[in-house]
């Protein structure tokens, strides 16, 4: 029916395939599939670089997510020597995929319009995109930045280091008065080489280096990892565990929703909010420390289903402590959409139109803040996901009042699909076993992070190894909207278009 | 401004009263300090528990020994032995001043004898009012969270004193998280050097004590004392809100 790219292997969510049936293209039709593919409405799910069998080439792998159809699409093309021709020009959504595999394998994509480091490391290979010396400091966020010039116009730089608790990251605005001309972010300080280290797995480390990919998304990391074992050994977790793989999975989200709530309120000083948010946050994290005995989840999900069962005394007790949470969020944050003076600070503030959403593949509740009704949970569902539905949760404006309201959407409809998993869980194990990885196979697993979609490929060897681990962070996708987000808008106006967004240092550091 | 009343009214006073009164009930899953019942080992075993440890934590040589300063805290070791030789208990202070008392069978009360406090100089200047900056380094945002979920309501860090603040011009010390990637060290090290003396260091979780499950990489550092000096060590991955708060009030000299 749609033009979509018919030289691509198809795949579905949480499935795998030999790795000789995702075909090897001539670099030039495998370029100008991605881009008939992502004007036909795919997203660029993942676009990354791995050895390649050939003599000096580097294969480049595509994953493309058609959500119409509810399929996958992967191939790969092999890139012989240190360059190829960029798509960005043609495909913005490609524009940081790109940067991350010049840096990773010193493949340079000509006429690249903004080629710089994505996170200051060193290339896994001898060559280097920007002729560094192996033996020079590479230091983060030091080089050029995109300036613009003029009497009045000033520079301000802030970060790595910030004035709350949150994480590093470095960010240059370029100002007329209070007004943004452009905001450029650079970061990279959170790098710690998890993508090499995943080399040569699954071992024992590898379920925690999911888990601490980025804190806060522990559940939806260790799922799709989870997802990908599962695919990859040719099996499937167990109702009962896929089930609480789903609750877990919700808790989550609502616990960071009820957070990100609070902190918008608290930067617009509004205070009831602000702290109502605090605390109840807390109380959601403690609904899963309950279940699995750690706030962040960690040690719950596991390969074959979840590491923690739950008997009919703990389902009563998460019952009652949801029904009492819904009615202390729904004051707190309902308290906020009636302040018409804090609402005024988030109306028309920070708007990111939906085309641009389109264009720049952005993911989760910032895409879904412009009109997007874009959600794995939906459009690509595995799991739970395949027989309960979760509605999208929508707004339109794309501002940070839509970022904020789409997020309070989404904690009714986790609590009530939790409440629906308590009432009808399966009966059976919690968990299986899975056996090892099967030898050359392509696996994918995407998972509805709190921030959007959690993208995992893996590619195994001869003997059931990783050769390469793919981890796309939902945070990956959205960074450049929160920079689109800032053009014309006020320089005070950036805590809060920052916290709308709450993308995460971490994930996209990797 | 009724409406606001009507809401605090529904929310109630939600401040608790530890440490005057007992702390919050942990979760009966909670995983605390861990315990190894070294009589429950049997001659011959295959130590299934040191191979799932997934940072070596865990040493199964004679006298069997857990670090904390290592320790994810996971379900793992406790599940592969067959003998139940090993448990998490419920106690959550973790916390200590010297690197090698946070290695388990190392009694807790021999640690308290010791006393968490700092000297007596140092607690006149900043036992009632400690300002701290905090830097990730690295970290996956857990400790981060856990940490800052102590300015909440419910916790309210600030009637201790102990606040967060924004400069490290305003602060007495550092809350260190996160293993101190290569990409930060610099600006940890800037940080420290940007407060003035007498200053403290306090690490928070396991990365910060060790590197955690990032330990030897190239791309890190392995945790906060390979680039300041550190004067307490805060384990847990992340370590419960709690553990952090029982590990500043010692060492202010507010509890212990």
């Amino acid at each position: 029916m749609s033009a979509f790219p018919t030289d691509f292997v198809r795949l579905t969510n949480g499935q795998s395939v030999a790795l000789d049936s995702v075909p090897v293209l001539d670099l030039e039709c495998f370029q100008a599939s991605i881009v008939a593919g992502v004007k036909g409405g795919c997203r660029v799910s993942a676009l990354f670089g791995a050895a390649s069998p050939q003599p000096d080439a580097t294969r480049l792998y595509a994953v493309l997510a058609d959500d119409n159809q509810n399929l996958l699409l992967a191939a790969a093309a092999d890139v012989t020597g240190d360059a190829y021709p960029s798509l960005t020009r043609q495909c913005a959504q490609v524009h940081m995929f790109e940067r991350e595999i010049a840096e990773q394998f010193g493949l340079r994509p000509e006429g690249h319009p903004w080629l710089k480091p994505v996170r200051y490391r060193r290339s896994w290979t001898d060559r280097d995109v920007w002729q560094r010396s192996a033996d020079e400091t590479i230091l983060p966020a030091v080089g050029d930045f995109y300036r613009v010039d003029g009497e009045q116009v000033h520079e301000v730089a802030v970060g790595p280091v910030h004035a709350g608790v949150i994480e590093p990251g470095h960010f240059r605005f370029q100002c007329y008065g209070e007004t943004v001309f452009h905001l450029e972010i650079a970061l990279g300080y959170q790098h710690r080489g998890i993508e090499e280290t995943l080399l040569g797995g699954p071992d024992a480390r590898t379920i925690h280096l999911m888990e601490t990919l980025a804190g806060d998304t522990s559940v939806a990391h260790a799922t799709a990892y989870c997802q990908v074992s599962e695919a990859l050994a040719g099996c499937a977790a167990t109702a009962r565990g896929q089930a609480l793989r789903g609750i877990a999975l919700e808790l989550e989200r609502m616990a960071t929703h009820i957070g990100d709530i609070g902190a918008l309120s608290g930067d617009v000083a509004y205070l009831p909010t602000a702290s109502f948010c605090g605390r109840i946050r807390g109380d959601v994290l403690n609904m899963t420390a309950l279940l699995c005995g750690s706030r962040f989840g960690r040690g719950w999900v596991r390969p074959g289903g979840v590491g923690f069962d739950v008997d009919a005394k703990r389902m009563t007790d998460l019952r009652r402590r949801l029904d009492a949470c819904e009615k202390d969020a729904r004051v707190a944050i309902e308290l906020l959409w009636r302040t018409s003076s804090a609402m005024v600070r988030f109306e028309e503030v920070g708007a990111v139109p939906r085309a641009i959403a389109v264009e720049l593949g952005l993911v989760g509740p910032a895409a879904r803040a412009t009109g997007l009704a874009r959600d794995i949970r939906r459009d690509q569902p595995s799991g739970i996901f395949n027989t309960a539905q979760i509605p999208v949760a929508t707004c339109k404006t794309g501002d940070v009042y839509a970022r904020a309201y789409v997020r309070w959407l989404e904690i009714q409809h986790s609590i009530a699909f939790i409440r629906e998993q308590i009432n009808a869980l399966p009966e059976g194990a919690a968990r299986t076993s899975v056996t090892a990885c099967a030898s050359e196979r392509f696996a994918v697993a995407l998972v509805e992070g709190l921030r959007g979609e959690v993208c995992h490929v893996a590619i195994t060897d001869a003997s059931g190894r990783f050769t390469r681990y793919k981890v796309v962070d939902a945070s990956f996708h959205n960074w450049p909207g929160l920079a689109y987000a800032l053009r014309d808008e006020e320089i005070s106006d950036f805590p809060i278009c920052n916290k709308s967004f709450n993308l995460s240092y971490c994930g996209h550091d990797l | 401004m009724i409406p606001e009343i009507v809401a605090r009214l529904q929310q109630k006073h939600r401040t608790m009263r530890y440490p005057k009164a007992a702390p919050p009930p942990m979760p009966d899953r909670f995983r605390g300090r861990p315990v190894v019942h070294t009589e429950r080992c049997v001659a011959g075993c295959n130590n299934a528990c040191e191979a799932a440890c997934p940072t070596g934590a865990l040493s199964a040589s004679t006298p069997k020994t857990i670090d904390l300063g290592k320790c994810l805290f996971c379900p793992e070791c406790a599940a592969a032995c067959p003998h139940q030789a090993i448990s998490y208990s419920d106690n959550y202070q973790l916390a200590a001043r010297e690197r090698t008392d946070l290695v388990v069978p190392r009694e807790r009360d021999e640690i308290e004898a010791k006393g968490a406090a700092l000297d007596e100089a140092l607690r006149k200047l900043l036992g009632r009012s400690l300002k701290l900056r905090q830097v990730s380094a690295g970290g996956c945002n857990a400790c981060e969270a856990d940490s800052n979920v102590l300015t909440t309501v419910g916790w309210d860090l600030s009637r201790f004193g102990i606040k967060f603040v924004a400069s490290p011009r305003h602060a007495d010390g550092l809350l260190v998280t996160g293993p101190v990637s290569q990409n930060m060290a610099l600006a940890l090290k800037k940080t420290y050097d940007a407060v003035s003396d007498p200053r403290i260091v306090i690490a928070v979780g396991t990365c910060a004590i060790s590197g955690g499950v990032f330990a030897d990489r190239p791309e890190v550092c392995n945790g906060a004392s390979s680039v300041v000096p550190v004067d307490l060590y805060i384990p847990g991955c992340p370590p419960h809100p709690l553990t952090i708060l029982d590990g500043l009030l010692r060492l202010i000299g507010r509890i212990g």
